[in-house]
């Protein structure tokens, strides 16, 4: 059942005082961040745990999303006795920059115009969605965080907290991601913003108002997405050269093996939660990242006198941010001698296995930094 | 949480006898844990690891350790110079690809090396060899393992570890002997007599200056 984004709350919500000087200069005024908050703030405001989503992820991390009805994208972590435990922690997940749940984006209102910003929404990028969340902790009162997680467009924020804003993060656990978005990753995301502008709806990104949504165009480009998101494992597992039915070949071109209408249900969902618009900009931050930049390539250099703890994780199968990426990250961390731990999780799921229940090794890694981090932060006995 | 353990292994709890308190230390080759969780809790070290064995990486940490799943052969050269106290090889440089190469990074990143090994110039190893015409078999981990598909692959004796080290320039300041019974024994300039009696050597190793060929 779809819901319309417009007749959901997204409660509660940040207003920035100020404009938000973003990496291109520009200055966004009226800037607004949806999030949402799981667990107590204890009383020196040290326990606090940022959670950066991935590209189309949402700050609906646990309960229940109340876009989809379904459970947040990370249930199965956050909560009580779970990895991340409420019972300890403040866990924090804002909407991104550029989202479309709640925070300022493509689809808010430019209040220069009173219309929607649709396609003159200024380019922003992985740093501009991190200064946003610097600012909402400045508002929340924490200095400091206990620790930034996060996944893919997730674990390239929490290496931007860490690189930037070093003193403002105690602990940084950059998942499955990378330091910069390789050419391969550009040209799979150009793919999928190619499909969205192909769509006879798009009208240039001036959709909103005309009734109608560029849903073929976001759907393909999640169907390729997603294939990136899996590994050929997964998806030989899953479907193999299923057919529905009586398991005979139809001889016709329509989608006929599981794994198409697989696909096919993939960007049908999607379309029903996410904004085409905000997918062209989130793609573009992705593949703008790159953290080495800024010191000429010099990734080592990036990191030079941060003091924040790090665990990186990657997964064997997932080969859009393979772990060789995570390990130059090690090596440059290395190279400062930072504290950094770093686990290659065998996982047959592809980029995705961040997301999966079963994955208790991922769990168990994850809750054992998180206890020693305590300790050294004086969290825990 | 898991109590930090004595090590059963005697090298280990020499080792962490050898190391001062406080200070940064790396255990290359770190296996569960076990040493460095000692080290943290009875030397107040901040302790890292390097572990090429994912479930070996995963144990240390579920014990809250900081470690790196990697391989010494390849990642040593990364750190900066003199950037840990120790840096303590237990029971691994018979594994490496390059021992040569890495001890001259041990002694690059650390102020301290810890090494310990076992010794091929024992009388038994000798005797394997001389009379029985077979292989020596070097126990890894308490398992007795046959020539091929012993890790370990570049076997030495005491006198052997000491020329290296000569040739690097590294200087030896202590060495101890451990005896299959756990027992120590203070070992001096690497004799003939000590290299057949010694089952394992733990050497604490520093340079004074690089060697003109290191690195």
């Amino acid at each position: 059942m779809e819901i319309e984004a417009a007749t959901v709350d997204f409660e509660p919500i940040f207003a920035l005082d100020g404009k938000l000087k973003l990496q291109s200069q520009v200055e966004l005024a009226g800037t607004q961040c949806a999030y949402q908050t799981y667990g107590t703030l204890n009383a020196d405001r040290s326990n606090a745990i940022m959670i950066c989503h991935g590209l189309t992820g949402d700050q609906y991390v646990a309960g229940t999303n109340p876009l989809t009805g379904r459970a947040g994208w990370w249930d199965h972590v956050v909560g009580p006795g779970l990895v991340l435990d409420t019972d300890q922690y403040f866990v924090i997940c804002t909407n991104v920059l550029g989202g479309c749940l709640g925070t300022t984006g493509p689809s808010t209102i430019n209040p220069d115009t009173g219309q929607p910003w649709n396609m003159d929404f200024p380019v922003f990028t992985v740093a501009d969605m991190v200064d946003l969340q610097v600012h909402l902790i400045d508002a929340l009162g924490i200095d400091q965080l206990f620790a930034v997680i996060g996944a893919s467009m997730g674990g390239m924020m929490a290496l931007d907290w860490a690189a930037r804003h070093p003193e403002r993060v105690f602990a940084s656990i950059p998942v499955a991601a990378s330091w910069r978005h390789t050419a391969q990753n550009i040209a799979f995301h150009e793919v999928g913003r190619r499909a969205i502008t192909a769509d006879a709806d798009w009208h240039d990104g001036a959709y909103r108002g005309l009734g109608v949504k560029p849903e073929k165009g976001l759907a393909a480009a999640r169907m390729v997405a997603h294939i990136t998101y899996l590994s050929e494992t997964a998806f030989q597992e899953k479907f193999g050269r299923e057919l529905p039915r009586d398991s005979k070949l139809s001889f016709v071109l329509d989608p006929e093996f599981e794994v198409e209408r697989y696909l096919d249900h993939q960007g049908k969902t999607f379309v029903q939660r996410f904004d085409a618009a905000s997918y062209m900009y989130l793609t573009r931050a992705m593949d703008y990242f790159d953290l080495a930049a800024r010191h000429d390539g010099d990734l080592a250099a990036v990191f030079k006198g941060v003091g924040t703890r790090f665990l990186l994780v990657s997964f064997t199968s997932d080969w859009l941010f393979p772990t060789a990426e995570s390990r130059t990250i090690v090596r440059a961390l290395n190279a400062n001698a930072a504290d950094v731990s770093f686990i290659e999780i065998p996982a047959d799921y592809g980029h995705d296995s961040f997301l999966i229940e079963s994955a208790t090794d991922f769990h168990d890694v994850l809750e054992g930094f998180l206890d020693g981090s305590a300790r050294r932060r004086g969290l825990k006995p | 949480m898991s109590r930090p353990s004595v090590p059963r292994r005697a090298d280990l709890r020499l080792i962490a006898e050898l190391v001062t308190p406080g200070g940064r230390v790396l255990d290359v080759g770190c296996g569960d844990g076990t040493l460095l969780e000692t080290l943290e809790t009875e030397k107040q070290v901040e302790g890292q690891g390097i572990e090429i064995r994912n479930n070996r990486v995963e144990a240390c940490m579920r014990r809250g350790l900081t470690v790196i799943q990697g391989d010494a052969d390849t990642d040593l050269p990364d750190f900066p110079d003199r950037a840990f106290d120790y840096v303590i090889l237990s029971q691994a440089l018979q594994n490496m690809h390059r021992p040569r190469e890495v001890l001259d990074q041990l002694l690059r990143i650390g102020r301290r090396a810890i090494v310990s090994f076992p010794n091929l110039g024992h009388w038994r190893a000798r005797l394997t060899l001389l009379w029985r015409g077979r292989m020596p078999i070097v126990e890894t981990n308490g398992m007795p393992r046959s020539w091929y598909d012993t890790p370990n692959i570049h076997l030495c004796t005491i006198r052997d570890f000491l020329v290296m080290c000569e040739t690097l320039g590294i200087t030896v300041e202590e060495g101890h002997a451990v005896g299959r019974d756990g027992s120590l024994r203070r070992l001096g300039a690497g004799t003939a007599w000590e290299t057949l009696w010694t089952h394992q050597a733990v050497y604490v190793l520093t340079r004074s200056r690089r060697a003109p060929n290191g690195g």
